[in-house]
């Protein structure tokens, strides 16, 4: 029940900021319309970089409590902070290309959130290629390695874009944007958490089920029916 | 603290024997390093001029593939005959494991890169315009980057199908930032632009923070089943 | 205790006193267990459920240097010597020089000074040179999984003769073996596992006998 009330909202607030983003917001001066796959781009960029934190998070408390549920709910915010970061550097080039005809940059924020999406999907390669039962441990130590990087490779390569400048693509750190652009920005934003949550939820649960489905099959194989193995 | 110490001089004074009887390792990667160099020679035909431009990029590429050849055998004499049980069962520290194969791994990999770069100022007909010294702790920063993280994830790789092909793949991520350093370091001091001194603070930085994290989780990795 | 990798289950519910100064002979079916039961008492695997208290402790500092290990597989690096081997695997349990390596060595019939290569051992060689690596640092308790895989009558006798000569020093000795015989007048009490459980418990070898029972049974 909580979950269809959720959905909903999700729903309505997709709505609300496609309205937001596609009519509500002014058409900007110098781009036309294609400037708003903006409010599509940042926001995604946010809610993966919270979904890569709250993965962070979720393997320090599986290796500290060897809790079950953190590592699922690891694995569902590195799935969908995956999504989300392929959204980023997808729209990125769609935005760039008819703006300034070319489809990469290497820009800063671009190519941190490239690394992002390498480090990431080497994550949940491991988990797949992981053989034995200390997947979870092996792909919490990676986690915390993968996280504790991002703001390195941020300032590596703001630095080396310094040295090496060339087009920025997201018009910077709220340069100049008009505040009805932020109201569409912002509304985006929480439409796309309610939706990565959502998300979540869903492959969280799913996880779980599926280790209550190894703790079955395990118990029946030592020959009980009822119980849990609890350490 | 003088156990970890003990145990990992012991682990190191093994660890270099053993390489030094079969030189398995040193000669593959010299072998591979002196290949892709031959090859980018095919590939790019630099200048003078040019070449200290890319130079930077070619030897740190070169270097990285050959010290995935040493990393991914790096825990092998372990698994053959089933070693790593017998240090499991002792009661030596984990991280003595650890430190002392890191370390070994970072002595060979110095002695394959103290060999190899004659041979690029060879083939490219280097001469930095900058002052050269400065290489030094951009070698060694960069070596310990790419060798600590490498033999902690050859570590995790153990238990994954094709570990070969998944030590890269969690590596190379991981190590953008440094690679991204030791180049334009080795670039800056070889067109003499200016000094890299933010890139070697920043190798500085990731060591740090790195090595701290391996020495932090190794234990759970060594014992995980 | 149980042991669950995946959906099998190694172990079942195994529960199993051990007192000091005994020999207990584990006798069983391929894959009904014994080689984990091992693991698991030593540390190498982890019991899913249940627990294992060794000296009365859960915790691995307690008894890790009191407690010997040895695997199928010789647990030695090929390319070295066995003076070499035993002086490294010594160190990890803080034990320096050569004395008592030499002694070790020599305890299982085998010549310190010998500068052959593990890798060039014979099989019996290596397996002796295992033990000897397995209690290098005097173990109250030794863990044997198949110490007489692979060894001529001769060697398996002197094998036999090595853990009866250890157990009269005190230790606890814990032996997973195919072959009954060789522990004939050495067992104090054996075990039989199938399928994960602890089948029978009798004096001696005899679990083994039950083991052919039901081998004819079945």
């Amino acid at each position: 029940m909580k979950f269809k009330i959720f959905a909903v909202i999700t729903f309505l607030l997709l709505s609300y900021a496609l309205y937001q983003g596609m009519w509500a917001a002014p058409r900007e001066a110098t781009m036309g319309d294609i400037q708003r796959i903006f409010y599509y781009h940042v926001p995604s960029a946010w809610t993966s970089f919270l979904c890569f934190f709250a993965n962070f998070i979720a393997s320090i408390v599986y290796l500290a409590r060897r809790n079950l549920k953190a590592d699922a709910f690891a694995v569902s915010t590195a799935e969908v902070g995956v999504v989300f970061c392929t959204v980023v550097l997808v729209t990125g080039p769609l935005w760039a290309r008819p703006v300034w005809g070319i489809w990469w940059t290497w820009d800063a924020r671009l190519t941190t959130t490239l690394v992002l999406w390498l480090i990431y999907v080497s994550y949940l390669l491991l988990r797949r290629y992981s053989t034995g039962q200390a997947t979870p441990t092996l792909a919490a130590a990676l986690a915390i390695f993968g996280f504790l990087d991002v703001p390195i490779v941020y300032m590596s390569i703001r630095w080396w874009r310094t040295q090496h400048p060339q087009p920025v693509i997201a018009g910077g750190q709220g340069s100049g944007l008009d505040p009805h652009m932020w109201a569409a920005v912002l509304w985006n934003w929480a439409a796309f958490m309610a939706l990565a949550g959502l998300l979540i939820w869903v492959r969280y649960r799913l996880e779980i089920v599926r280790q209550q489905l190894d703790e079955a099959h395990a118990l029946r194989a030592v020959g009980r029916v009822e119980g849990s193995f609890t350490r | 603290m003088s156990a970890l110490a003990g145990v990992t001089a012991s682990n190191l004074r093994k660890d270099v024997r053993l390489e030094w009887r079969s030189k398995d390792a040193v000669n593959a990667m010299l072998f591979f390093a002196l290949l892709v160099v031959v090859i980018f020679s095919f590939a790019f035909d630099p200048t003078a001029e040019e070449s200290r431009q890319i130079v930077g990029g070619l030897v740190w590429v070169a270097f990285l593939f050959a010290a995935i050849v040493a990393l991914n055998q790096a825990w092998m004499r372990e698994l053959r005959n089933q070693v790593l049980d017998a240090y499991r069962v002792s009661p030596a520290p984990a991280n003595a494991l650890f430190l002392g194969k890191a370390i070994g791994n970072f002595l060979f990999i110095s002695v394959v890169e103290a060999l190899l770069v004659p041979l690029f100022v060879v083939f490219y007909n280097l001469r930095p315009v900058g002052p050269a010294w400065q290489l030094v702790p951009v070698f060694l920063l960069g070596t310990w980057a790419l060798v600590v993280v490498g033999t902690f994830f050859a570590a995790i790789s153990l238990r994954t199908r094709s570990r070969e092909v998944m030590l890269p793949l969690i590596l190379f991520p991981v190590s953008i930032p440094a690679v991204l350093a030791m180049v334009e370091a080795t670039t800056m001091v070889l067109t003499g632009t200016e000094t890299p001194r933010f890139w070697i603070t920043l190798l500085l930085v990731y060591d740090v923070v790195f090595t701290t994290v391996c020495l932090l989780l190794f234990e759970t990795v060594l014992h995980a089943e | 205790m149980s042991k669950i990798f995946g959906r099998f289950a190694a172990l079942r519910e195994v529960t199993a006193t051990f007192q000091p100064g005994r020999v207990y002979a584990i006798f069983g079916d391929n894959g009904a267990g014994k080689s984990t039961l091992l693991r698991v008492i030593c540390g190498l695997a982890s019991a899913t459920a249940g627990k294992v208290l060794i000296f009365g402790s859960r915790e691995r500092s307690a008894f890790t240097s009191r407690l010997g290990y040895m695997g199928h597989a010789p647990l030695l690096y090929d390319e070295m010597t066995g003076m070499e081997n035993l002086r490294y695997f010594a160190g990890l349990y803080g034990i320096a020089g050569t004395a008592r390596c030499e002694q070790a060595i020599a305890a299982v019939g085998l010549e310190p000074a010998l500068t052959r290569r593990v890798a060039e051992y014979s099989q019996g060689m290596r397996q002796r040179m295992s033990l000897a690596r397995a209690a290098i640092h005097d173990p109250e308790i030794l863990l044997l999984d198949e110490p007489f895989s692979n060894l001529d009558p001769g060697s398996a006798r002197a094998m036999g003769r090595l853990v009866a000569g250890m157990r009269d020093r005190g230790k606890t000795i814990l032996v997973v073996t195919h072959q009954a015989a060789h522990l004939a007048e050495i067992a104090d009490e054996s075990l039989w596992m199938s399928a994960g459980r602890v089948a029978a418990w009798e004096r001696g070898i005899a679990a083994a006998d039950r083991a052919a029972a039901s081998a004819v049974l079945s």
